[in-house]
């Protein structure tokens, strides 16, 4: 189960309504389960950005630095799936890495519908438990 | 000696280690003795032509490799490498599908 504060929560929200029709994406900075900050990022996929991302390199090094400096660890990812569910689609699997949660964020006509939190197990994205907290 | 930044699904190679000291003047050297130090993480950074994977990301200091000489970039005493997967993904009209093992850490 993935514990993720509202605040937290309504800032990836937001995010993800302000990126639509795009998709965007982010990092979250945490302990184990439990998100603590959240980390946007640029997606470098312009091109095809209505459907796909690709987190900036640079933007993940940034939120490195930031989490080390708070001794927390990047446990995982976001991103928007504008006018699409929040599944883990072929593309999400196959670029998906074991050790983080992936939250999908689907977007329809700028309102977020829902929201999934993903781990990608063996070959296969299973999904778990997305917990919002008041703390 | 260099730093080395371990990204989470690399760590179960350096018991759980998220940063170690290797040496090298090189960004090849520093990952050559890194393998050495923790068999088999080497096969996941490198592919077999010794440059770095595709979906893999390489930084010494704040400059990705690929912008600068690549596996060839000078190390110095006491910078910090730092390796991380490429994260990428999207809308896909095929939901939830076997992942291909054809890139990356999972090899």
């Amino acid at each position: 189960m993935l514990s993720l504060p509202a605040q937290k929560f309504e800032e990836v929200i937001a995010f993800c309504k302000r990126g639509y029709p795009s998709e965007v994406c982010g990092l979250l900075l945490g302990k184990t389960k439990k998100v603590e900050q959240i980390f946007p990022a640029r997606n470098l996929n312009q091109e095809r950005a209505s459907d796909r991302y690709e987190l900036d390199p640079a933007d993940f090094k940034a939120a490195d630095e930031s989490a080390r400096r708070q001794c927390l660890e990047i446990i995982g990812f976001y991103h928007s799936h504008p006018d699409h569910p929040p599944d883990a689609s072929q593309t999400d699997t196959e670029r998906a890495w074991e050790g983080y949660c992936y939250l999908i964020v689907s977007v329809y006509k700028g309102k977020v519908e829902k929201i999934k939190c993903w781990r990608l197990n063996g070959d296969r994205m299973t999904e778990e438990k997305l917990e919002v907290t008041n703390g | 000696m260099a730093k080395v930044r371990i990204p989470t699904p690399l760590r179960t190679f350096t018991k759980g280690k998220d940063e170690v000291a290797c040496a090298g003047t090189t960004v090849a050297e520093v990952l050559k003795n890194l393998d050495a130090e923790y068999k088999g993480i080497g096969g996941k950074i490198l592919d077999e032509t010794g440059n770095v994977r595709r979906f893999i990301n390489v930084f010494v200091g704040a400059t990705d490799i690929r912008h600068g000489d690549g596996v060839k970039t000078k190390v110095k005493e006491n910078d910090v490498i730092s390796i991380f997967p490429a994260i990428a993904g999207g809308i896909k009209a095929r939901q939830i599908g076997p992942r291909s093992k054809s890139e990356g850490f999972a090899e």
